[in-house]
């Protein structure tokens, strides 16, 4: 019973943290207290009050308002980023952990130069070159999260091909793409969904990261990362907004890494 | 041997890919690289000659062979900004961004290895679930926010440190560690949770084996089996992490830099994009990239060294 309480709780946490964020999106979508982007030039950098509950920023702007419309940029990077990383590591992963030999010594020094850029440099050069925005931030920390699905794929694949029941469907003469899709996959997804909830929060975190640099999402698209870089300036005169938008940033990347671990802990117990 | 010229083969055929996937991103690079430089006003002569300087009239192939062999030889190429040789620049900047890494790997061992000895031998309790908790949260803070944090609480509050202030080690020791301890600890801080956790994994795991329960059964104290048994067969676990945290802290650096107005690479590295001061940052990815691929074979290595059952079994 006490193993099963000291499980539970952090993943408890974990989805009511994720559920809260997404909660926060959804209103977002149809409800802000104020116009994120309206200016008010005789309210800047009002402290946290009844009518504006986070304060207001350098501009006068509804802190509130742009950190909820700032939710809407980190789930839609945070899900896309994901798919294509998924999408990509995956056909890495499963050829490499399929066929094995050659291709997967081949996959795997890829992978391997992939992750010889650490942290967001990758992201870094591939922003670089083809401009920020939203677009190109999507695409370049999918990039980014390619070798952690491709691993992970490529583990499972070579775990799963070993089980007799694929060997038999093989001696039965079942092609690649039968075996892979009715065999192999339904095993690998508990895996994949694990990698997919702690990359998600890794993207967000890159996100935060490239925005504050100044290369990821550009205005009027809302970021998190971006109001830190706005907020640095006026670390001493409103500390709130710097305290509110990182606060925004740790809980929802708290949320997806404990729901991932608690996922992962509920399978292990599983088998 | 074969371990070795395996793991040789191995670092040479990454490296290679690595510097290809540098040159080649660099090459998708939209419209003329020297039109892009010049800016829109730039006159025919003036692109064709800058071309030239940088090789841009060669073929792609020899462009690459250049750029490597350039490389080898220590010539990174010419900064375009600074008008000088990148790798003098550099030489200026690296000592920021490794003494930035060096104190913040230092602050990780010495709060994270006592730390996740100390949470492994109280598993059970929820005083170790409360701990665990605390080790997510590390991983969750983002570490140029905790930086604010920092600055806010250390510099602003108390004044005990300075915030946007570098003073070089030949200047003045105390004062240079003064100006690269906060960077350091904004930096370490996940990396003592990621240290934690995996060091309470590594022994948690460790205590199921065989020869604790024989040491056990000897009747030696607990603290004699944690110090003297697991921790030896935790090396090795402990020096993967380091290596994927030394790597980390190298990424790392490049935003703390820009937080803290460190001269050191990673500010250099955003600079040199904003001025689009191209040759430079390529050359820099470049660098930063062949480090870490490099400590993760030193890391291969070193696993040999200190347990040889690995070369037997490769």
């Amino acid at each position: 019973m006490e193993m099963k309480n000291k499980r539970s709780i952090p993943f408890l946490i974990g989805i009511s943290l994720v559920l809260l964020m997404f909660v926060i999106m959804i209103t977002s979508l149809f409800y802000t207290p104020y116009d994120p982007n309206m200016m008010q030039t005789d309210a800047r950098l009002i402290k946290p009050s009844l009518e504006h509950p986070f304060g207001t920023d350098n501009f006068g702007r509804d802190i509130l308002s742009r950190i909820m419309q700032g939710s809407q940029t980190a789930f839609i990077i945070g899900l896309s980023s994901v798919s294509v990383g998924l999408f990509f590591g995956f056909m890495i992963g499963a050829c490499a952990g399929y066929f094995g030999g050659w291709i997967d010594e081949l996959c795997m020094r890829f992978i391997d130069a992939l992750m010889a850029f650490p942290g967001i440099l990758l992201a870094i050069m591939l922003i670089t070159v083809f401009e920020p925005g939203m677009k190109n931030t999507i695409f370049a920390l999918g990039i980014m999260s390619i070798p952690t699905f491709a691993r992970i794929i490529r583990s499972s694949f070579m775990q799963t091909k070993q089980f007799d029941y694929v060997k038999a469907s093989k001696a039965k003469g079942a092609g690649s793409t039968h075996v892979i899709f009715q065999h192999i996959l339904p095993n690998v997804m508990s895996p994949i969904l694990v990698a997919a909830t702690l990359s998600f929060s890794g993207t967000i975190l890159a996100e935060a990261g490239l925005s504050y640099l100044g290369l990821g999402v550009q205005p009027p698209d809302p970021s998190w990362g971006r109001m830190l870089k706005e907020a640095q300036p006026y670390i001493a005169t409103a500390p709130w907004y710097v305290i509110i938008t990182g606060t925004m940033i740790t809980l929802m990347v708290l949320g997806f890494n404990l729901l991932g671990d608690g996922i992962r802990d509920q399978q292990d117990k599983k088998s | 041997m074969r371990y070795f010229s395996y793991k040789v083969f191995t670092f040479i055929v990454t490296i290679t890919l690595v510097s290809l996937i540098v040159f080649s991103v660099f090459q998708v690079l939209p419209g003329n690289p020297a039109q892009i430089i010049l800016g829109l006003d730039a006159d025919e002569q003036q692109i064709a000659q800058l071309e030239k300087e940088l090789g841009l009239d060669q073929s792609l192939w020899e462009q690459y062979i250049s750029w490597i062999s350039g490389l080898l030889s220590g010539d990174l190429g010419q900064s375009l900004k600074y008008q000088q040789p990148v790798l003098d620049i550099l030489l200026d900047r690296i000592p920021v961004t490794f003494s930035l890494a060096f104190v913040s790997i230092v602050l990780t061992a010495l709060i994270g290895i006592p730390l996740g000895i100390f949470i492994a031998r109280t598993d059970g309790k929820w005083v170790s679930t409360i701990l665990s908790m605390l080790t997510q949260l590390g991983i969750a803070i983002p570490s140029f926010w905790f930086g604010f944090i920092l600055i806010l609480l250390f510099s602003v509050t108390f004044k005990l440190f300075p915030s946007y202030s570098y003073v070089p080690w030949s200047e003045d020791f105390f004062g240079a560690l003064r100006s690269f301890f906060l960077p350091s600890l904004a930096l370490a801080l996940s990396n003592i949770a990621i240290m934690i956790r995996y060091l309470r994994n590594t022994i948690l795991d460790q205590t199921k084996m065989d020869y604790v329960r024989t040491a056990k059964c000897k009747g030696l104290s607990e603290r004699w089996i944690v110090y003297r048994h697991i921790l030896r067969n935790a090396f090795i676990p402990i020096l993967t992490i380091i290596g994927m945290i030394i790597a980390d802290t190298l990424g790392g650096s490049i935003i703390i830099e820009n937080v803290f107005s460190l001269p050191g690479l990673g500010s250099l590295l955003i600079q040199s994009i904003s001025s689009r001061d191209f040759p430079l940052v390529q050359s820099m990815v470049l660098y930063i990239a062949v480090l870490v691929v490099f400590i993760n074979f030193m890391v291969d290595l070193l696993y040999n060294v200190i347990d040889p059952r690995i070369r037997l079994k490769g």
